[in-house]
């Protein structure tokens, strides 16, 4: 489960680096900006800015701008919150790294709790040798039983 | 082995619960929801909350602290905003009218576009200074809730008046207008 977990977040992380650069429908790229005034992404949102923004978009992809290029400049308009993912460089890369971090540790921190509950069960040394008297007589009662 | 995991445990546990407990105290004493517009509301002295910006109608920048002395009327608004279209000759009467007594209107354009913000002032012929904040950095620290929203500041650099939600509109608020514009300059309403 934590594998698979792992391997989804780098998958995604791939994707977005791969995807880079690569010609988006204006749809994709709505999808990854957000309205700076209503705070939700551009294709969810109708607010005279956002309704601004998707007309310069379109205007800038006819003009054959890239998707890194239209998001660099509404960036440097608008502040890196008018991404809907943070970049995966700089100091933003704390965003990815940090909750790909969390998931380690508390994959450890549960495989080290399990082991810790799997070891209570085993016996921790072996069991005391009986008093051979007592021994004696146990096997006498149970001579006298069987017989 | 069991028992130091449990400590560890229970030590990041009690270290979760004692930074929510901090962020719920900072929150309490610190965070003024609102921002200034409302202490203003609420009729507490309030001084105007401080920045520098990118100005729009010149190079450089412009902070409002260089603006100590002078009666401001802090305006905010964007060029996709349909009512700031309505109040921009109002506001450039105004600075026309009270320019000579030390007034300055002061525009700050929010969330904008640039170029769009430069075709507005001209359209308009605003000759008063304007600032440009596109992340809108300004309006949590004002309390601005919508577009356009305007204060008035004395020339110690408080708010004085009300502030004006909407449209500065002759008809609508002259009364409210004036008072502000008036208290900004240190004159009797």
């Amino acid at each position: 489960m934590i594998r698979l977990a792992a391997l989804l977040a780098v998958a995604a992380f791939a994707g977005g680096v791969a995807g880079a650069g690569a010609a988006p429908s204006p749809a994709d790229l709505e999808a990854e900006l957000v309205c700076p005034t209503c705070k939700t992404t551009l294709d969810q949102s109708d607010a005279p800015v956002a309704r601004r923004m998707k007309q310069i978009l379109r205007e800038r992809l006819a003009a054959g701008a890239t998707a890194e290029e239209i998001k660099a400049e509404l960036v440097a308009q608008f502040g890196p919150g008018v991404l809907a993912e943070p970049p995966k460089s700089g100091f933003d890369l704390l965003a990815w790294l940090v909750p790909l971090g969390l998931l380690g540790a508390g994959a450890f921190g549960v495989g080290a709790l399990a082991w810790g509950w799997s070891r209570r069960g085993e016996p921790d040394a072996p069991a005391a040798r009986i008093d051979p008297t007592l021994e004696r007589r146990i096997d006498d009662e149970l001579d006298r039983f069987d017989g | 082995m069991t028992g130091s995991v449990q400590r560890v445990g229970q030590a990041i546990a009690l270290a979760g619960v004692a930074a929510l407990l901090g962020l719920l105290v900072w929150k309490v004493a610190f965070d003024r929801e609102g921002g200034a517009a409302a202490e203003l509301d609420s009729g507490r002295s309030v001084a105007a909350p401080g920045f520098t910006l990118e100005r729009l109608d010149q190079d450089g920048q412009l902070s409002i602290a260089e603006l100590q002395g002078k009666a401001v009327v802090v305006n905010f608004w964007a060029s996709w905003c349909v009512p700031c279209r309505d109040e921009a000759p109002v506001l450039q009467q105004t600075y026309e009218r009270y320019r000579d007594q030390g007034l300055v209107v002061l525009g700050i354009d929010v969330n904008d576009f640039r170029a769009d913000a430069r075709r507005f002032i001209e359209r308009f012929g605003l000759t008063y200074p304007v600032v440009y904040d596109g992340k809108g950095s300004t309006v949590g620290k004002w309390g601005v809730r919508a577009f356009p929203e305007t204060f008035f500041v004395d020339r110690s650099g408080n708010l004085v008046g009300e502030r004006i939600a909407g449209a500065v509109d002759i008809e609508r608020n002259r009364d409210t207008y004036e008072r502000g514009v008036a208290l900004a300059l240190g004159d009797s309403p």
